[in-house]
């Protein structure tokens, strides 16, 4: 292997300035072996006629100027794959986590991917049942689709995200399908909390996870999600599965890359961190999609906790800037103890129009949708009315929209964390709610639908015989 | 043949040493693998290049070729219809070459040089003729004709002219200058992107790029030739406005330009494109689209690239004499670009990290949109209209590209996030939202579609511009203080919202609306309030006229198919008029 080089000039934080090099290529990947013979990795960042500067991927405690060898390894940072990846844990590296052995790779694959030509692309439209109504019903996911979630400190995305893992399918349809789980920068607890997950409901014979953990090198965590991602573009492009791909949580990946941006004294954008924050997100997250000549899918759900629940910042920003919606999930909904807390106003599903519908879902559910959108909508604003003026001064049509509302969260939005609901069970809750109002106030769903799927007759009687 | 060689590679610039004879601009090759790239800096010896593909693996040593020529647009027939990544490389061509996935250093000609069209010529042996003028035409898709030009710079005495087969690098004509040097004419020819393709002047706009939604045409339209912003933050309908406009406008031509975006979208398009019918002629969209697409995840460099791409393909399709459209989405991500470009060139940043010469960049992009008359003997009138997409990041409009875009802009509609929330599309905000082509436009409107449409336009803004002031009232107090004037002024703002300016754009009838019934239908939502007005005065129950069950059917009147419009819309009229007399007369009786 090639040559050994042992001029370094300068170590500062995660970087390393070698003299003296010589046919050394853009990021290429880097061995360091300290003067104890430990090894260190690391990927250059940036080279010139005889220096190159290199990007570490642990703590550089202990590592000095003098008998440190550096060796250019001659490939990028590469993942083995084959099929026998699936149903492994790995680290954020891409090494054996489980206790088990190295596999045994078919091929060696670059982390970095190349784009996917647009002209190869199939649309998605494929819905996807998550058993969850507040994301089936108003946000639905598709495959092929990137829906991010949003959430804040303490809220429960990880259970939402575990038991979308756990429920998502396709109707009709008994396919090989598998998740792929990267964890950047989380907790020990966190992590574990999917993998018993994983293992009590078996899914963790078709999962593959790479964990970084909050005490895993920091700067590792940039490779992290591109190996959960190379993988499951091996098994959905060549093994013809479909993938759902979850990372957790991209917060910690972009912090990771503003600690490497600030190290290189880049010019800051936004709060710090990198001007190609947004670019570098993208070749992440555009990974996820269905080809027209292949038979797999990846289908992607990064999740990011918003600093200060605060939706403009970068991170939150560029993600919905890049994927195909967002699911939102809320303080307040989850502290009326409302699971799971999905705010189903902020949140979108840009690829709905096509993945619903007759003989996919249900005729009505797109008329369904945006109506019981709209109805919760003027609730929610209904009661804001109310908390100014009191809701003695509302007039009988805002009392019914904000019983509507309640019962909306209480009833649609909330479930059980193991209830798998189908999309007919969803969209009849959904009905069931819109009794509540007057037909002429839902202008969204054709009337057709009022008979056939609606509940009215004994509702209106209800209502007038408790008017009286 | 001399070369230099690389010294440093960061990221997407590659700086190289002893380009012989490097110039700014020029394209270069980038090492063994032939990567594609520019020059954008020049100290001494050392050439810095912006590459527009990946660099993982290249090498200091290895070699860079200049091409001497600057980042040129092949343009002949054949380019309708096509997808083209931000440097012009076909990407169907690609994925042929190569599969799902682009790899690197990939040649690929724009133009199908194989591909035998049937060369038309409309001037003889002998005629005089200048740059710009028609030589000869090409059916290039069955909606537009291709006009094979005399290229910038040349004149002279046509010598020979071909008639019937050719391909795009045969020789179509033989041109003799005044010098006596005999220039022969290809239909293959280039250009520059970063140069502005010439006209002889630029004319006022005067007539309306009709989009066939409501909410532009009728209260924010733009003109042909131009320019018009779309800012608003993720999740507000950019991209499905784009979109919108891409499909109905009526502009001979559309470009579009995908530029940083996502790749699912550009499959849409493609998607969906071919499907779709121009409302004119009856032929699929696809035959006067051209799309480029460089998605989020394709290289930085080439975005930065795309939108000179896309804006010279426009403006070559405009000389001939067509009314072209440009989408780009987003400009927000070419600014992005070029700010990471700068950040590796280690310029002085400005604002939030942005080079000091993006608003001069942006105002140059805009600049090349308007209504021309092309070069040419004979007086051809064209326009290149411009749309831009900005994506200010938190939905913060005081960030530096908007506000630059918006000094150079004539048109801003305005995206606003609630009204995304409450589903009101297109959430283009009333209120907030301008255009300054209304009084350039007013006499087109007035003769060509109605007399009354200025006045029905500022009616409908005023009410809008008082419902908003009630409602701050109305928040405060509660809806029961307010005049019986004011509630039929707030139900009527409420009509305009919801029952004209709300268009469902995956509606099959409601995707379009042609400018009569645009007009038919802002007029019948207007009557309605003269009537309760009048009404009142006669003492008619407010209850019953806001309670009308008529106003269903108003509100349904958008999805009344175009051809049954007019009748259908008028005859609701008559019986709104009835329904309110009647409600008057009721009144009168049980007094």
């Amino acid at each position: 292997m090639g040559k050994e080089y042992t001029k370094i000039r300068e170590l500062t934080g995660p970087l390393m300035l070698v003299e003296n090099v010589e046919g050394v290529a853009f990021e290429e990947l880097v061995e360091i072996e300290l003067p104890d013979g430990q090894k260190r990795r690391g990927r250059v960042l940036e080279v010139t006629s005889d220096t190159a500067l290199i990007q570490l991927f642990e703590r550089p405690t202990e590592l000095g100027v003098e008998e440190t060898k550096v060796k250019f390894l001659a490939k990028g940072i590469q993942l083995g794959v084959s099929e026998d990846i699936v149903g492994r844990i790995f680290d954020g590296w891409g090494r054996p986590r489980d206790g088990g052995a190295q596999i045994i790779p078919e091929k060696r694959l670059d982390i970095g991917g190349m784009p996917i030509n647009p002209e190869a692309r199939a649309y998605p439209e494929e819905f996807i049942q998550t058993g969850i109504s507040a994301i089936d019903g108003l946000n639905t996911l598709s495959r092929g689709q990137k829906l991010p979630v949003f959430s804040g400190a303490g809220l429960p995305h990880a259970q939402v995200a575990a038991q979308i893992a756990r429920q998502a399918k396709v109707l009709g349809k008994k396919e090989e399908f598998a998740v792929v789980f990267a964890a950047m920068g989380i907790s020990f607890e966190e992590a574990n909390f999917f993998v018993q997950n994983f293992e009590k409901s078996g899914a963790i014979e078709r999962a593959v996870l790479f964990l970084n953990l909050a005490d895993d090198p920091v700067i590792e965590r940039i490779a992290t999600p591109r190996m959960a991602l190379t993988c499951a573009e091996y098994l959905a492009f060549e093994r013809d599965m479909h993938i759902l791909v979850i990372l957790i949580d991209m917060t910690n990946y972009a912090e990771a890359l503003r600690e490497l941006s600030a190290a290189r004294r880049e010019v800051p954008g936004r709060r710090g961190y990198p001007g190609y924050l947004y670019t570098d997100l993208a070749t992440i997250y555009e990974r996820a999609g269905r080809l027209k000549e292949k038979k797999g899918s990846i289908t992607l759900i990064p999740i990011l906790t918003m600093p200060d629940d605060d939706k403009t910042h970068p991170i939150p920003d560029l993600t919905g800037y890049i994927t195909e919606g967002q699911i939102i999930i809320q303080r307040d909904l989850h502290q009326k103890g409302i699971y799971p807390p999905i705010n189903v106003l902020p949140s979108l599903s840009r690829l709905m129009d096509e993945a619903v519908g007759k003989e996919k879902t249900r005729e009505d559910h797109r008329e369904l949708s945006n109506q019981l959108y709209a109805t919760y909508a003027r609730g929610m604003e209904v009661r804001e009315l109310a908390l100014v003026m009191g809701e003695a001064t509302l007039s009988d049509m805002d009392r019914r929209y904000l019983k509507f509302a309640d019962e909306f969260e209480r009833k649609f939005v909330k479930q059980g964390e193991l209830e798998d609901r189908s999309v007919e069970e969803t969209l009849d809750i959904g009905w069931k709610l819109l009794s509540l109002m007057p037909k002429s106030e839902l202008k969204r769903v054709r009337e057709e639908f009022f008979s056939k799927y609606g509940t009215w007759k004994e509702k209106e009687k209800a209502f007038s015989a408790a008017g009286k | 043949m001399e070369r230099g060689q690389i010294v440093k590679i960061s990221g997407p610039l590659v700086v190289a040493k002893g380009i012989p004879g490097a110039r700014m601009f020029d394209v270069v090759r980038v090492g063994n693998e032939r990567l594609i790239g520019e020059i954008l800096e020049i100290r001494g010896d050392l050439s810095s290049v912006q590459v527009y593909e990946e660099t993982a693996g290249l090498k200091p040593g290895e070699p860079v070729e200049s091409s001497y020529r600057p980042l040129s647009v092949e343009l002949a027939p054949g380019l309708l219809g096509n997808i083209y990544d931000g440097i012009q490389r076909p990407l169907d061509i690609i994925r042929a070459k190569e599969g799902d996935l682009i790899a690197r250093g990939i040649e690929a000609q724009a133009i199908d040089r194989k591909k035998e069209w049937d060369f038309r010529p409309v001037l003889k042996k002998g005629d005089e003729v200048v740059a710009g003028d028609i030589l000869g035409t090409v059916q290039e898709t069955e909606i537009i004709e291709h006009k094979v030009m005399v290229p910038v710079g040349i004149q002279g005495k046509i010598k020979e002219i071909h008639s019937g087969k050719a391909k795009v690098e045969d020789v179509v004509a033989v041109i003799e200058t005044p010098k006596g040097e005999k220039k022969k004419i290809t239909m293959l020819q280039h250009w520059p992107v970063r140069k502005m393709r010439p006209y002889k002047e630029q004319i006022e706009a005067k007539e309306p790029l009709v989009t066939g939604q409501r909410v532009i045409d009728t209260f924010f339209p733009i003109a042909k030739g131009g320019t018009a912003c779309i800012p608003g933050p993720f999740g507000s309908g950019k991209t499905v406005v784009q979109h919108q406009l891409s499909k109905w406008a009526d502009a001979q031509v559309i470009v579009f330009v995908g530029c940083g975006e996502r790749g699912n979208e550009m499959t849409d398009v493609l998607r969906e494109f071919p499907q779709l019918k121009d409302p004119k002629s009856g032929k699929p969209l696809m035959q006067r689209t051209i799309l480029i697409a460089n998605t989020s995840n394709m290289p930085v460099a080439a975005r930065e690239a795309s939108i000179y791409t896309g804006i010279t393909l426009a403006e070559y399709y405009r000389d001939m004499g067509y009314d072209v459209a440009l989408m780009a989405d987003s400009t927000s991500r070419w600014a992005e670009a070029l700010r990471e470009m700068s950040g590796r060139l280690e310029e002085m940043p400005g604002e939030e990290g942005y080079p000091a010469y993006l608003p001069s960049r942006l105002a140059e992009f805009y600049e090349r949109a308007g209504r021309v008359i092309t070069l040419g003997k004979e007086k051809r009138i064209a326009s290149l209209s411009a749309i831009g997409a900005v994506s200010p990041p938190g939905g913060d409009l005081s960030e530096p590209v908007t506000q630059a875009t918006l000094r150079i802009v004539r048109v801003f509609w305005a995206l606003i996030a609630e009204l995304a929330y409450q589903r009101h599309f297109p959430a283009i905000h009333w209120l907030r939202s301008y255009s300054l082509y209304l009084d350039d436009l007013k006499t087109y409107f007035t003769k060509k579609v109605a007399p009354d449409w200025i006045e029905l336009r500022e009616k409908a803004m005023a009410l809008l511009q008082k419902e908003d002031e009630l409602q701050e009232t109305v928040r405060l107090v509660g809806i029961d203080v307010l005049s019986s004037e004011d509630r039929i002024a707030m139900e009527t703002a409420r009509s305009i919202r919801e029952d004209f300016l709300q268009q469902f754009a995956f509606h099959e009838v409601d995707t379009y609306s042609p400018l009569n019934k645009q007009y038919l239908m802002l007029k019948m939502v207007l009557e309605y309030y003269d009537l309760c007005m009048n009404a009142l005065k006669k003492d008619a129950q407010l209850e019953k006229l806001i309670n009308l069950p008529l106003r269903e059917e108003i509100a349904r009147a958008k999805y009344i198919a175009t051809d049954e419009a007019e009748e259908k819309i008028k005859n609701l009229h008559q019986r709104l008029k009835d329904e309110v007399k009647k409600i008057v007369e009721e009144k009168q009786v049980k007094v």
